[in-house]
């Protein structure tokens, strides 16, 4: 029953007393179980992101109308096994006039920006690597030195095609983290905390409620912090073969690919915490941790599956529409959206009439954003038009 | 516990580590990571004083936050700088910029 | 010996250690990630000084946007000729003595200040600073003004920046 409630602890405990039995210093201990329980996780994580690489295959392949892989396992599970053993044995290519050391070091920062995250995930209430009152400037952080991992990847592998791929992307990362931020700080003012559990606890409602735009920013943000499409500018093969991971081979290309899957099921679960409760679900959660843990998995899944269903359906933009419409669009109206959420917020700061206030302030702003693109976009066909009359008579 | 010395210690090698470079470096740039140095030994200064001294105030990581405005400032226009001198002078070693106009 | 002064003594290494290699390195952009490096040691000696939003915002702003500058500003102007050449002037011995000489000055002045091997006083339980420091940030009494001068300053330098480096406006 009690590891029912807190299975963490619980284990912990046990593995303690079972270590200080046999002489051992309660320090040395503990330390020696925090390095296996992070072990365990990290391992976790791994084993997780290849199943994410049958999952995605298998849903790819049924967005276009295929079968996918099906040959290896029931239903082609093991594919990705087979995948790895590829990999591995791949020739590990170095290219001539190659920076050895940041060329080896990218991809092990790739991943890490994706695992750093895991550490602030709260799977269930007692189920956390570390509360951090910080965490979601710790999300930020993390992404910093996935930034980081692009461009060293980009400069060390001594090939122009790296080198710009890395450019755009390091651009695209750069220019959506502000809006990112701007929509956590949406949150931020309304669960009045930062860290990841004080997220959770404060969504009696789920916050997509409160904020439905904020979630559609963070979502467009988030897949643009992922590079995956529309966004994938960095591997636009016709432009710039592969962007930054041009010139890796086997493993080490390996993880670069796993890094960005675990990153989009990694952002599938923040999109979960952030505005759907985390592991809430209608007083499920009542049953116990795991119970939560395996709602919270189910919810990430959910929101990695959008992020797919987004990939596969949307064609990539050109780098300076990307550009414009981060900077021209994206970023003014998460801003306006920061300031009428703390305004409204403010003005039915205990109210009953909270949430109905800021869902339809969301609205609102919603219908006056679609207005104003719509007007702009007829001035500038209208612009068009007059400009060149003849293309428009030979066209009837 | 670690006595404040330490920190403060080690604050002034960074410090000075950082003017070495401020002065030594023939690279423009070099002579801005310089300085970048030197801002962060003032910040580990600014955050350990204020843990050791005044802990239930805020004042000290107030003063690091302007710090840090003010360090990616300093980044910002001096790098714009650097690339407009590369553009006309096409070079950014900072003995051969000695021309008040050009 | 605890295990937090060990910790310190690995991260003022991997500090200074970077640092130097920072001002000494041939290539530019192995100058810059070794700057990295620093940056992060620093976060750590924040997060040690349990400063954690200060840690944070250190590898917000200085990794993810400072040394990311750095490291594009060191791709365009990069040359063959700078990466082969010494990277120190013809003055680096009178520069490494002013940098004693001011490490030695600011060690004696240090020395001869009582507090000098004070410890730190505990932490309340309770205490909040992010609550605090956000508080603090939006206080007429306090902080707002400050506060506010930085906004305009990034401000400033964002538009000078772009303006400065923009080609098409420099004829």
């Amino acid at each position: 029953m009690e590891f029912w409630k807190d299975p963490i602890n619980t284990i912990f405990a046990s593995l303690l007393k079972s270590f200080t039995s046999g002489g051992m210093s309660e320090v040395l201990a503990t330390i020696l179980i925090w390095l296996i329980g992070i072990l365990l996780f990290v391992t976790f994580a791994m084993v997780l992101d290849i199943f994410l690489v049958w999952i995605e295959r298998k849903v790819v392949a049924r967005f276009q109308d295929r079968l996918g892989p099906n040959r290896i396992g029931p239903f082609g599970i093991f594919q990705p096994f087979a995948d790895i053993v590829k990999l591995l044995i791949k020739e590990d290519i170095t290219p001539v006039g190659a920076d050895v050391i940041l060329f080896n070091l990218a991809p092990i920062f790739s991943m890490m920006s994706v695992l750093l995250l895991w550490a602030i995930m709260p799977f269930a209430p007692l189920m956390v690597g570390v509360d951090l009152n910080v965490g979601m400037l710790y999300l930020v952080a993390a992404g910093s030195i996935g930034t980081l991992s692009v461009i060293m990847a980009g400069w060390a592998s001594n090939n122009k095609y790296a080198t710009m791929g890395a450019f755009r992307t390091v651009a695209q990362m750069i220019s959506y983290e502000i809006p990112m931020v701007a929509a956590i700080l949406v949150i931020t003012v309304l669960a009045g905390s930062m860290g990841a559990v004080g997220i959770v606890e404060a969504q009696e409602i789920p916050f997509i409620f409160y904020a439905p735009l904020t979630f559609i920013i963070f979502l467009i943000s988030a897949i643009a912090e992922l590079g995956r499409s529309p966004f994938d500018l960095n591997e636009a093969e016709s432009e710039i073969v592969a962007g930054f991971h041009t010139e890796y081979t086997g493993m080490k290309f390996g993880l670069f690919y796993a890094g960005e899957l675990l990153h989009s099921f990694t952002f599938g679960g923040f999109i979960a915490l952030l505005f759907f409760g985390g592991h809430r679900f209608f007083g499920l959660e009542e049953l116990g941790p795991i119970v939560g843990a395996l709602i919270f998995i189910g919810k990430a899944l959910f929101f990695y599956w959008v992020i797919m269903w987004v990939k596969y359906t949307v064609p990539r933009i050109r780098i300076d529409h990307m550009l414009a419409f981060n900077w021209k669009f994206l970023t003014p109206l998460a801003f306006i959206l920061l300031m009428v959420t703390a305004l409204v917020g403010r003005l039915f700061l205990e109210s009953n009439w909270l949430v109905p206030a800021l869902f339809l302030s969301n609205i609102l702003i919603a219908w006056l954003t679609v207005e104003y693109l719509k007007s702009h976009a007829r001035k500038e066909r209208e612009k068009e038009e007059a400009l060149k009359p003849s293309a428009q008579m030979t066209q009837h | 516990m670690i006595p404040i010395s330490w920190y403060l210690i080690l604050a002034a090698a960074l410090f000075s580590i950082g003017l070495f470079g401020v002065l030594a470096r023939k690279n423009a740039v070099a002579i801005l990571l310089g300085v970048e140095l030197m801002l962060n030994a003032v910040n580990i200064n600014l955050v350990t004083f204020w843990r050791y001294n005044a802990p239930e105030t805020v004042t000290g990581q107030v003063f690091a936050i302007i710090v840090f405005a003010v360090a990616a400032a300093e980044v910002a226009v001096g790098l714009a700088l650097i690339i407009s001198i590369y553009r006309n002078r096409n070079t950014i070693v900072a003995d051969d910029l000695d021309m008040m106009k050009w | 010996m605890q295990i937090t002064q060990i910790l310190f003594l690995i991260f003022a290494a991997i500090i200074l250690g970077s640092a130097f290699k920072v001002v000494t390195t041939k290539k530019m952009i192995h100058a810059a990630f070794w700057l990295i490096v620093t940056l992060f040691g620093v976060a750590a000696l924040y997060a040690m000084l349990n400063a954690g939003f200060m840690a944070m915002v250190q590898i917000v702003v200085y990794v993810g946007a400072i040394a990311i500058l750095f490291i594009f500003a060191i791709m365009l102007t990069r040359k063959e000729l700078l990466d082969s050449a010494a990277p120190l002037n013809k003055n680096w011995t009178v520069a490494a003595l002013f940098a004693l000489l001011s490490f030695s000055g600011l060690f004696t002045l240090l020395n001869n200040w009582r507090g000098f091997a004070n410890t730190a006083p505990e932490l309340s339980a309770d205490m909040d600073t992010i609550t605090e420091l956000g508080t603090a940030l939006v206080t007429p009494n306090a902080y707002l003004l400050p506060f506010e001068v930085a906004s305009v300053l990034l401000l400033a330098a964002l538009i000078g920046a772009v303006y400065v480096a923009n080609e098409a406006k420099s004829e």
